[in-house]
C-alpha cells in the first residue's frame, strides 16, 4: 500500500490555485526583471555549490523534483507525483515526460540518478542524501531512490536549490568529484529550469533569458532576468528607491529596511525566509571555564535583554527566536524565554561558585566574525558588566580568522548566525550533535554533548510520522533552551524589497531559492 | 647606449622585484589564520568536514608550506598564474576581465585631476590671497580629508536619488540596445560619479602641489628676467614658469599611478564598479591566494611601467634629468 500518492490532477489543481491566490489580476507576459545579488557569485551550479547567492540563479537554471507551497506542503515540479513506501526505504519519483534541458536534450531518470551521485559527492550538506544508497531507473521517467533508513528530511532536500537536476551528458564527462570545478559551472551552463544563461560576468551581472521549451506550459512569464551584482547595501537601497532595481532579497540592515519601508513605491517584507531559516545566537563554549557550568550560561541569558536587541539594535526588523529552529518552520515550538532578571542572574552566579571579588566575578571573551554584529557583541559586554562579568571583545580581521577560532573552539562566547536550510536534519542537527564537535565553522562549535539530545535527533531523523516527529523536536527544543549551548536571540532580519511593477514576487518558504517562473512585470 | 643600459638594468631589477613580491606575499598569506576552504564554506552556508578536507586536498592546501610555494613559483616561471580557488577560473582571465574597468576609471580620474589640478594650482598661485586661492585650499582640504565612501554615497544620494541623472552602480546598463555610440554614452554616464569621487583625492594632491611649486618658481630670478624682458604675464606663467614647476607634479602623478589598484578599491566598492580593486579586496577576504598574487603581480608590473613612463616624461620636461642618463 502506498502511504502518500499524489494524483497528477490534484497536484495540477493545487499548483494552479497557489499560483493565483496572491493576486487577482492576470499575469502579464514579457519584460526584463532587474534584480540584484548582494555578493559575487562563486559558481552557478547549485548541485555542487550551496548558499543564498548561488541559490537565486541556480534555481532559475536548474529544476528540482519538488517545490513547496506557503504551508510547507510539497508540490510537483520535475516530479509530477511521488510515492514513499510503507517502510520509508524507497522513494519513487515519477518525472514529467516533457522536461528538456536548455540544449534540447530530454531530461530522464538517468540525469536524476547522476545528480544524486554528484550532490552526494560534492554538496556541502552531506546529511541531505547520506541515507540514499542507490537510485534505480526502471524507465526514462521513473527514478527510485533506495534508502538505508527512513529519511523524511529528503522531501525538503528535493526542493528549492538543494536538489538541482543537472544533465549527465554535460557534467558527466569526468570524475564525479570533479564536477565542482567543471568548466561549465560558470559558462554555457545547461539545466532544465525556466531560464537559461545568457551571460555571467564575474563581479558584474548574471543575465538569464526565458527558456521557451520549459516543461510547464506558458511559463515563465518574464523574457529576461538581469541579476546585477551590487555588494554595497547603501547603493542597493538607492537603486531600489530610484527604480533601477525592481526587486532584491536578503537585505539585512535594520536602518536600510526601515528607510525603504517608508518609500511609497516599495514593498518590504520579511516573508520568504522560513526554509532558509537564518537565526542569530550567542554561542557559548560549553567545554571550558565558567561556561561549562549551565548555571553560568543561564545567568548570562538572564542578564542579556533580548528586548533591547529586538527593539534597539534590530529596530523592530527581527523576530524573537528561542529554540534553534526558525520560528517559521512547522517544527518550531516557542520556548519560555529568559526575561531579564539581574537578581536571579547574580544568584545563579553565586550558586555556581563565582562570587564578586574586587568588583568582578570572572573574565570572558566574546568574538564576532563580521562587522554587522559588532553592536550585539558590544551590548553583551555592557549587559554582563551589570552582573560583574568582565567581557573582552575580540575582533577578527576577517571571516577566515574568526572561522578558525570557532572551528578549533578557541573562544568563550561568540555571536553567530546559522541557517536551518529546510529540514532540521540538514541545518539544525549540526550545531548540537555530539559527533560533530569542532569540525569547522558551523559545526557543533560549542562542544555541546547530551545523550538524550543525540537520541532525539537520531529518532527524529528517521521518524516518518509527522506528528511524532514534531513531538521529538519539541522535546529537543525544550532541552536546548534549558541547557543553553547557545542563547537564541533573534531571527536574522532578512527582507525582500520589490517595487509596484513586480507581480507575484518569490515569497514562498524558499524565497529566491525557487524558480521565479510565476513572477511577472505589471507594465 | 647609456639609456639602453639603464633600462636593461631596470628590467633585471624588475624581475627580481616581481619574484620578491610574490614570495613575500605568498608567505604572508600563509601566515594569516584560516584558508580558502573556510570562505568557500561560508559562501555555501557551512560545509561538512569531509568536504572541507576534500577542498584542501584538491587545492594542495594540505601540503607543507615550502611545497606549496615551490609549486606556485614553478608555475609563475612558466607564465602560469594558476586557477582562482574561489572562482575556479584562470587567474589571468579573471584579471584581464577586470583590468579594463579599473584602468578606465583610474586613468580618467588621474588625467582630469592632473589637468584641472594644475590649472587651479596655477590660478591660485598667481593671486595667493585671492578668493580662488582660498577656494583651492578648501577644495584640497576637503578632497584630502573626506573619506571616499562618504563622498561617494553623498554623490549617489544627490545625483542618483534626489536628482536622478546618474546611475547608482555598475559600468553599463545591460538592458540598453544600441550601437557603439549608445554604449559609449552609457558607460560615460556610469563613469561620472566614480571619477568625481576618485578624482577629488588626486585633485587635492595636484592642486596643492602645483600651487606650492608655482609660487616658488614665480619668485625666482629667471621669472623676474622674463618679466623684465617685457613678456606678458600670461606668457611668463604658462610658457616659462609652468614648465619648470611641472616636474614635482609629474613625479607625484607617477607615484599615484602606481596606486592604481589600492586607490580604486573603495570607489569601486561604493559604485559596484567591476574592476580589479573589488576583486583584490574580495580575494583577500576570501583567502584566494592565486588571485591575490596574480593581482599583486599585475600591480607590480604597473608600478614598474609607471615609473619608467614617469622617467621618460621627466626627461621631456626637464633637461637636467636627461643629462644624468
Amino acid at each position: 500500500m502506498k502511504r502518500l500518492v499524489k494524483s497528477l490532477a490534484m497536484a495540477t489543481a493545487l499548483t494552479a490555485s497557489f499560483a493565483t491566490f496572491s493576486q487577482a489580476e492576470e499575469p502579464k507576459k514579457g519584460g526584463t526583471l532587474i534584480t540584484v545579488l548582494g555578493s559575487n557569485v562563486r559558481n552557478l551550479n547549485s548541485a555542487v555549490q550551496s548558499g543564498i547567492v548561488t541559490g537565486f540563479p541556480g534555481a532559475q537554471l536548474f529544476a528540482s523534483p519538488l517545490r513547496y507551497d506557503e504551508n510547507w506542503d510539497p508540490q510537483p515540479y520535475l516530479a509530477k507525483s511521488w510515492d514513499i513506501s510503507d517502510d520509508g526505504l524507497t522513494v519513487t519519483l515519477n518525472l514529467v515526460d516533457n522536461a528538456k534541458f536548455h540544449d534540447g536534450t530530454p531530461l530522464t531518470s538517468e540525469d536524476v540518478a547522476f545528480s544524486v551521485e554528484v550532490i552526494k559527492a560534492n554538496h556541502p550538506f552531506k546529511s541531505m542524501f547520506a541515507p540514499v544508497e542507490s537510485v534505480d531507473t526502471p524507465d526514462a521517467h521513473t527514478a527510485v531512490l533506495n534508502l538505508s533508513k527512513p529519511h523524511p528530511a529528503l522531501m525538503l532536500a528535493m526542493s528549492g536549490q538543494l536538489m538541482s537536476i543537472i544533465p549527465k551528458h554535460i557534467y558527466g564527462d569526468g570524475e564525479i568529484t570533479d564536477v565542482k570545478t567543471h568548466a561549465r559551472n560558470n559558462e554555457n551552463v545547461v539545466g532544465s529550469g525556466p531560464f537559461k544563461l545568457t551571460e555571467f560576468k564575474n563581479g558584474e551581472h548574471v543575465i538569464l533569458e526565458r527558456f521557451d521549451d520549459f516543461f510547464i506550459e506558458g511559463r515563465p512569464y518574464l523574457d529576461k532576468v538581469v541579476m546585477r551584482i551590487i555588494t554595497d547595501p547603501a547603493a542597493r537601497a538607492i537603486a531600489y528607491e530610484n527604480g533601477e532595481l525592481h526587486m532584491g532579497a536578503f537585505e539585512s540592515l535594520p536602518r536600510i529596511i526601515n528607510r525603504l519601508k517608508k518609500v511609497d513605491s516599495l514593498t518590504v517584507t520579511p516573508d520568504g525566509y522560513g526554509a532558509i531559516g537564518p537565526i542569530d545566537w550567542l554561542a557559548m563554549n560549553t567545554t571550558k571555564g565558567p561556561l561549562a557550568d549551565v548555571r553560568v550560561r543561564k545567568a548570562i541569558a538572564y542578564a542579556v535583554d533580548k528586548n533591547f536587541i529586538h527593539k534597539a539594535l534590530m529596530q523592530g526588523t527581527a523576530n524573537d527566536s528561542t529554540s534553534g529552529i526558525h520560528p517559521d518552520s512547522p517544527f518550531y515550538v516557542a520556548q519560555e524565554g529568559y526575561d531579564v532578571d539581574l537578581e536571579k542572574s547574580a544568584a545563579l552566579l553565586d550558586e555556581a561558585g563565582f562570587p564578586v571579588k574586587d568588583g568582578s566575578r570572572m573574565s570572558l571573551t566574546i568574538d564576532f566574525g563580521w562587522p554587522g554584529v559588532k553592536p550585539q557583541v558590544e551590548y553583551v559586554k555592557a549587559a554582563l558588566k551589570k552582573v560583574d562579568i568582565d567581557v573582552e571583545v575580540r575582533a577578527s580581521a576577517d571571516f577566515p580568522t574568526w572561522a578558525k577560532k570557532m572551528g578549533t573552539m578557541d573562544f568563550d562566547m561568540s555571536w553567530d548566525t546559522v541557517f536551518n536550510w529546510g529540514d532540521p536534519v540538514i541545518g539544525v542537527h549540526r550545531t548540537y550533535d555530539s559527533t560533530n564537535i569542532a569540525k569547522g565553522v558551523w559545526s557543533n562549535t560549542q562542544g555541546y554533548s547530551n545523550a538524550r539530545v543525540d537520541e532525539l535527533m537520531a529518532m527524529a531523523a528517521v521518524e516518518g510520522d509527522d506528528a511524532k516527529r514534531k513531538a521529538l523536536y519539541a522535546e529537543f527544543q525544550q532541552i536546548i533552551a534549558d541547557e543553553l549551548p547557545v542563547y537564541h536571540t533573534n531571527t536574522l532580519p532578512y527582507h525582500t524589497v520589490y517595487n509596484d511593477k513586480v507581480g507575484n514576487p518569490p515569497l514562498g518558504i524558499w524565497g529566491t531559492s525557487t524558480p521565479i517562473d510565476m513572477t511577472y512585470l505589471k507594465e | 647606449m647609456a639609456i639602453l643600459q639603464t633600462f636593461l638594468m631596470r628590467a633585471v631589477y624588475a624581475v627580481i622585484l616581481l619574484m620578491a613580491v610574490l614570495v613575500l606575499n605568498f608567505s604572508m598569506m600563509h601566515l594569516a589564520p584560516g584558508d580558502v576552504a573556510d570562505t568557500i564554506s561560508q559562501s555555501m552556508g557551512g560545509a561538512d568536514q569531509e568536504i572541507l578536507d576534500q577542498i584542501r586536498a584538491d587545492y594542495g592546501l594540505d601540503q607543507p608550506f615550502i611545497v606549496q610555494l615551490g609549486r606556485y613559483m614553478g608555475n609563475v616561471l612558466r607564465f602560469d598564474l594558476g586557477y582562482s580557488f574561489f572562482y575556479n577560473t584562470p587567474v589571468t582571465e579573471l584579471i584581464l576581465q577586470r583590468l579594463p574597468a579599473t584602468l578606465l576609471l583610474v586613468f580618467t580620474a588621474q588625467i582630469l585631476a592632473l589637468l584641472i589640478g594644475v590649472l587651479l594650482g596655477v590660478i591660485s598661485a598667481r593671486k595667493p590671497n585671492g578668493i580662488m586661492s582660498h577656494f583651492v585650499t578648501i577644495l584640497a582640504l576637503f578632497g584630502y580629508s573626506a573619506p571616499v565612501f562618504w563622498t561617494g554615497i553623498l554623490l549617489l544620494i544627490g545625483f542618483s536619488l534626489k536628482i536622478q541623472i546618474f546611475p547608482v552602480a555598475g559600468m553599463q546598463d545591460v538592458t540598453i540596445d544600441g550601437g557603439f555610440w549608445v554604449h559609449l554614452v552609457d558607460i560615460a554616464r556610469h563613469l561620472v560619479l566614480p571619477v568625481i569621487t576618485l578624482g577629488s583625492i588626486f585633485l587635492a594632491l595636484y592642486s596643492r602641489l602645483a600651487r606650492a611649486t608655482m609660487m616658488e618658481v614665480l619668485g625666482s630670478d629667471y621669472v623676474r628676467t622674463a618679466k623684465a624682458k617685457g613678456l606678458t604675464e600670461r606668457e611668463v606663467v604658462y610658457k616659462h614658469a609652468l614648465k619648470n614647476s611641472l616636474s614635482p607634479v609629474i613625479t607625484l602623478a607617477g607615484l599615484q599611478f602606481s596606486a592604481v589598484i589600492s586607490g580604486a578599491v573603495l570607489v569601486e566598492a561604493v559604485f559596484s564598479w567591476p574592476g580589479l580593486g573589488t576583486l583584490a579586496f574580495q580575494s583577500i577576504i576570501a583567502r584566494d591566494t592565486p588571485t591575490i598574487l596574480g593581482i599583486l603581480f599585475f600591480s607590480a608590473l604597473v608600478v614598474i611601467v609607471g615609473n619608467l613612463l614617469t622617467d621618460l616624461a621627466l626627461r621631456l620636461v626637464d633637461p637636467r634629468v636627461r643629462g644624468k642618463g
